[in-house]
């Protein structure tokens, strides 16, 4: 079966070289139709690609928490109660007596095949399980801002890449400048200090919205206080967005119009409405397609201040109050799981390009 | 008819010299008319926070009688929970953001300008390690890994001397921003040693070193600069958000940040505190990326103003 598949693959696109890789990836996947080999080439070869690049990293923090006065033994030997000997046998449990380069191999086959990332010093629990518990509300907080931006985004650049130096396009260009330059700390506390402390909700106690958290204490689950908290944090984080993708987006719509088949398409005589959505838009978006992935570390980063700021339960505010308390399991894991992601996220929309964009190739 | 000869000479004669090349950067950045009232901003916000010794107050000094004060003819923007004058405290602490914003965007420019110097011009394997070390650099969740690395410059032993300096800020934001200019330095240098003054240079024996450093990289200004900018923005709002977080400037020193942490604590008995660091962090970064649409504009020789 292995040498039909490798025979039909080599047939059929005769430009590629047939390696033994390929041939590994038709026994490996043997339902994967044989006109998507070059893509699944292309992603296993990019996969093979962020192992250095994790590994990297990995060693990196791993020095890093490490070089770190204190570590997992710090509290143990400030206890009186605790003899020398029983540090010892602390230490060679724990597996600190190694050399650090056996103890960095055990920590990543930890890490990595026994999903093993660690143990909070502070709350004395695994971290995986601390993780995956706030995963879902940066997710959902930062999915939603997403959206939003999108929402906003696309028509103010398409609009100004339209009707370029016209009064909206001026104000839309100062406005973004303004909106790229707002520190989103300081947003979020001008939010709350217009919002929640100024003005007052009509129908309840408090604010017009509520300051922070994301639910109301009582009313976990509830889909309209949810929404309701979420509305100050979306704010906050989709002004810089906003104002950056539209900007984005404007300046590579201008350059899509000028290309020749938008010529030809309007020579054609098709309505302008078809001429700027289906031949601009649809070309003007893939370059954001990219430079959202790029943008994830920043993403992630904003997750620090608003979740901070707004109280909000995911893995930002996670960050940070283990980095005061000096958790380092809790840090390290964070890291490598954001820039896991990270890769992941840059992968997806590597091949989401070449799904939307035919002219490239994979092969 | 005269001929055409006729008619360039006089116009020749009339400039016996070309412009020179800042000359002809500066018309053009000044006809960027946001750019050029944002460099005058920034220059009059450096000047008002050097004069800060000039307020009277003293920015670590502490008058419990007159804590929350509200902003006042005495006290313009308030006072904070320690009765500090608040003014006083932004412009001290503006010198202490604005010397950690250059310092730093000097330090990742000049990583950056050598990683990618070196990668770009030696190529081969030399130039796939430093790629990749960037790549790696480039996934790093930028915010997270500058908590950690300044924390754990912090508590080394070795460093102890500067526990509460702000150089530690100043490192720690470079170290972790030089992979822009280094991915931008590489590929202005693929670019240009290909160009023919640089054969020649090298033709006439000049070194490596000085067909980097005094033949590519000069040629290559306008770009750097216009990522000077942006570095610069950049080191400014993590320097602030990074304070912000605790984990930046330490208090008792002021810095537009930290500054902004203590408004937070206090923010409901003392929304105003909160509202005019920002408007400085705000302000200044506003302006250097102006800056930077200006020069970019300056330096694009294809740019046409339609103005």
């Amino acid at each position: 079966m292995l040498r039909g598949a490798c025979f039909k693959f080599h047939v059929s696109s005769f430009r590629s070289r047939v390696t033994l890789f390929t041939c590994l990836l038709v026994y490996l996947f043997p339902f994967v139709p044989v006109y998507l080999y070059p893509m699944t080439t292309y992603i296993s070869r990019r996969l093979l690609q962020a192992v250095p690049i994790m590994l990297l990293l990995s060693v990196f923090l791993f020095g890093v928490v490490r070089l770190m006065p204190g570590g997992p033994l710090a509290q143990a030997e400030r206890n009186p109660n605790v003899t020398k000997e029983q540090l010892a046998a602390m230490r060679v449990r724990l597996g600190l007596d190694q050399p650090l380069p056996i103890q960095y191999a055990k920590w990543i086959r930890a890490f990595v095949f026994e999903g093993d990332w660690g143990y909070s010093i502070k709350f004395r629990r695994p971290v995986a399980d601390m993780i995956w518990e706030r995963l879902p509300a940066t997710l959902l907080l930062f999915g939603i801002g997403f959206l939003v931006t999108l929402l906003i985004a696309i028509p103010i650049g398409v609009y100004s890449a339209i009707k370029p130096y016209s009064w909206f396009d001026n104000l839309v260009t100062t406005l973004s400048f303004a909106g790229q330059s707002v520190p989103v700390y300081w947003l979020g506390l001008l939010l709350i200090v217009v919002f929640y402390l100024n003005v007052k909700n009509p129908w309840g106690e408090g604010g017009l919205f509520p300051a922070g958290g994301m639910y109301t204490v009582g009313k976990e689950g509830d889909i309209l206080d949810l929404i309701w908290h979420l509305v100050m944090p979306v704010i906050a984080v989709t002004v810089g967005w906003i104002a950056w993708y539209s900007r984005f987006l404007r300046s590579s719509m201008r350059d899509v119009l000028n290309e020749d088949y938008i010529r030809t398409a309007r020579a054609k005589g098709l309505p302008l409405r078809l001429v700027h959505f289906r031949h601009g838009l649809r070309n003007a978006l893939l370059p954001l397609v990219t430079l959202m992935a790029l943008d994830l570390p920043a993403v992630f980063g904003g997750a620090v201040f608003i979740e901070t700021i707004f109280s909000w339960p995911g893995m930002g505010r996670l960050f940070w109050d283990a980095a005061r308390g000096r958790d380092y399991p809790v840090l390290l894991a964070v890291v490598m799981i954001q820039a896991a992601l990270i890769l992941f996220f840059n992968l997806i929309a590597d091949i989401l390009y070449g799904f939307l964009d035919p002219r490239i190739r994979y092969d | 008819m005269t001929s055409s000869v006729a008619t360039l000479e006089p116009i020749q004669s009339a400039s016996p010299r070309p412009e020179s090349l800042s000359a002809l950067i500066w018309r053009r950045f000044r006809r960027h008319r946001f750019a050029f009232f944002s460099a005058i901003i920034l220059l009059l916000m450096i000047i008002l926070v050097l004069a800060a010794p000039l307020s009277g107050y003293s920015a670590t000094e502490q008058d419990p009688k007159n804590e929350f004060a509200k902003p006042s003819a005495e006290h313009w923007f308030g006072t904070d929970e320690l009765g500090r004058d608040i003014f006083t405290r932004i412009l001290y602490g503006g010198q202490i953001s604005l010397a950690v914003g250059i310092f730093s965007t000097l330090f990742s420019l000049a990583l950056g300008i050598v990683v990618g110097a070196l990668s770009g011009y030696y190529g081969g394997w030399l130039d796939n390690v430093l790629m990749r070390i960037t790549d790696t650099f480039l996934i790093m969740p930028v915010v997270f890994v500058l908590i950690l690395f300044s924390a754990l410059l912090r508590e080394l032993p070795s460093l102890a001397a500067f526990r509460n300096s702000v150089w530690i800020v100043v490192v720690a934001i470079g170290a972790f921003a030089w992979m822009w200019p280094a991915r931008l330095a590489r590929g202005l240098i693929l670019v240009l040693h290909e160009r023919e003054f640089v054969s020649a240079s090298r033709a006439l024996g000049a070194n490596d070193a000085r067909l980097i450093f005094l033949r590519i990289l000069p040629n290559s200004l306008g770009p750097l600069l216009v990522s000077a900018t942006l570095q610069m923005a950049y080191a400014i709002i993590t320097e602030s958000g990074l304070s912000y977080l605790g984990f930046g400037i330490q208090p008792p020193t002021p810095s537009w940040g930290n500054i902004l942490e203590s408004a937070q604590v206090h923010i409901y008995r003392a929304p105003w505190l909160a509202v005019f660091p920002g408007v400085m962090i705000f302000i200044t970064v506003m302006a250097i990326n102006f800056i930077g649409d200006g020069l970019r504009d300056a330096f694009d020789p294809y740019v046409v103003h339609e103005k």
